[in-house]
């Protein structure tokens, strides 16, 4: 089945009025507009700070940038082989090298995606049908791990919302909510219950389609590694790491909050919004600082830093959460 | 065995050596940048490890010697202990001087506050006292007392174990063998037998309990 999809209309009048003026706010804020959206061509337009300095080579499908944005000005990027070989990817394993090391068998390809629940639009779509009519992206966001590690990744998507539209969510869609692919020959670690598969994960509405939230094809210019998340993953770049669910097989617009996985092994520690927050210590460590993974080479020294609202992206999300108690609702 | 007092006295050095592989391991990895992606969590990962491990290699002594009624064995236990708690001060050290590095302000409160940290650095200060009474000086000075204070070396063992097994996130599999290993080698210091004789004739009082 064919998403219909009309590429005549300017963006204004599909994208909601409130969500157009937040994206540009958003870019405003950053101080990025106009040169971080321009094409590109000119080197000293497009920030370069974040990237690696020594070029890695880097496997997969090389893939088309059609603008690239860098929303931490410059911080030090994490390299590619650090950003693939540490990984939290329990479906292979619950070691950080077990992702790279057992996803190897995983076939990204051929890929189908369910949309269901409340919206005009629903049925199995080809990850093709889900994908063509959005021009690509390069984010270089700051990926905050729960477990008080952090990382600076560049990745290659688009944004969710832009996506969730063409299936003309209903006045019932107040939360959207994912499901990993569960595929037990292919991935090892699904043989043992240390979560309660498949993973899932949810967004509120109004987070979904927040402009920063991404739906990410690729990292480093290529296509996403098996251990990272392909053939297609969620990026929600001011929540700890976790609600950025991997090789996505379902969206489900509902009604109610959907249960997700983290928050049910453990309601205590992991809560159903999980924004970055130093202020909220996870009952077992404290989330004040994290320890920065970027860099060439190695060091053991100064990689301790302040963890940020909001993982520094509080100018652009805090307002989706004015009035409420970030303690309560952790 | 020339000059060495017997065979045991002449393999203690190696046994010495042998203990201070892990060590040069990581200092090894360290220099040669091997330590992965995280390098300051390995560090930590592994010392840990290794006081664990070597802490309850210390209390397999005794029943090591009673199964295979090799008794030369308990020549080992002390070097044994000691290098749990010198594994046990590195793993402290790497986490207070490097992990934090910058913060340091927040050590104590994290110790007050993480209950896992809590029970991770009272294991270690458990097990002061224990290294600073091991020589035979000590031994001959508190005569008995020396036997009951180094009990000290169970709870501290519960409590490292305990101390890994709280700060996993959700995959216990690996704490569990360490908690496993830790019970069976208590449960093998139960005096069944007299136990049941005990509870059989209806007396009660103090057990004699293998150490």
């Amino acid at each position: 089945m064919r998403i219909p999809f009309r590429d005549n209309l300017p963006a204004s009048a599909i994208t909601p009025e409130p969500l157009y003026r937040r994206r540009r706010d958003v870019l405003k804020l950053l101080g990025l507009g106009a040169v971080a959206l321009g094409s590109g061509c000119s080197p000293e337009a497009t920030p370069q700070a974040a990237a690696p300095a020594a070029p890695e080579s880097i496997p997969g499908k090389s893939l088309t940038i059609a603008r690239k944005l860098d929303t931490t000005m410059g911080e030090t990027g994490t390299r590619y082989k650090d950003a693939t070989h540490y990984n939290n990817f329990y479906e292979f394993g619950t070691g950080k090298s077990d992702p790279a090391a057992n996803s190897g068998g995983f076939h990204p390809q051929p890929w189908n995606v369910e949309i269901a629940g409340h919206a005009e639009v629903t049925g199995h779509f080809t990850l093709e049908d889900i994908l063509k009519p959005h021009p690509l992206e390069e984010r270089i966001y700051r990926l905050r791990c729960v477990e008080a590690w952090s990382m600076v990744i560049p990745w290659v998507g688009f944004p969710l919302g832009d996506l969730l539209k063409r299936f003309k969510p209903t006045s019932q869609a107040k939360y959207v909510a994912f499901t990993t692919v569960q595929r037990p020959a292919e991935m090892p670690g699904l043989n043992y219950p240390v979560l309660n598969w498949p993973y899932r994960e949810g967004l509120r509405m109004d987070e979904a389609m927040h402009p920063l939230t991404l739906l990410v094809v690729g990292m480093y210019g290529h296509a996403l590694p098996n251990q990272n998340g392909a053939p297609l993953r969620l990026v929600v770049p001011w929540k700890y790491g976790f609600k950025g669910i991997k090789s996505i097989v379902k969206i489900e617009f509902t009604e109610s909050q959907p249960t997700t996985t983290w928050n049910e092994s453990a309601p205590d520690e992991y809560g159903f919004f999980s924004n970055v927050n130093p202020a909220v210590d996870h009952p077992r460590w404290s989330q004040k600082t994290e320890r920065r993974i970027a860099g060439d080479g190695f060091n053991l020294f100064g990689n301790r830093i302040a963890t940020k609202p909001f993982n520094g992206y509080a100018d652009q999300v805090a307002s989706l959460y004015a009035g409420m108690d970030m303690r309560k609702n952790f | 065995m020339g000059m060495f007092r017997d065979r045991i006295a002449a393999i203690k050095p190696l046994f010495f050596l042998l203990c201070l592989l892990p060590l040069a391991h990581l200092v090894w990895d360290t220099l040669h940048d091997a330590l992965g992606t995280d390098p300051v969590a390995q560090l930590e990962h592994r010392s840990g490890d290794w006081a664990l491990r070597l802490l309850l290699a210390t209390l397999a002594i005794t029943p090591l010697r009673r199964v295979t009624g090799w008794h030369k064995a308990i020549r080992f236990r002390r070097m044994l202990g000691l290098f749990a708690f010198f594994y046990a001060t590195v793993h402290l050290t790497i986490y207070a001087a490097i992990d934090l590095g910058g913060f340091w302000s927040q050590l104590l409160g994290e110790i007050a506050k993480r209950p896992y940290i809590t029970l991770g650095f009272s294991a270690w200060l458990l097990l002061i006292p224990l290294a600073i009474t091991s020589t035979q000086g000590m031994m001959r000075r508190l005569g008995r007392r020396w036997q009951r204070l180094h009990r000290l070396v169970y709870i501290a063992a519960l409590l490292g174990v305990l101390h890994f097994l709280w700060l996993v996130k959700a995959d216990h599999r690996e704490p569990v063998i360490y908690l496993g290993v830790l019970l069976g080698l208590m449960l093998w210091r139960v005096p069944w037998r007299t136990l049941g004789r005990t509870l059989a004739s209806g007396k009660s009082g103090q057990l004699p309990v293998r150490t």
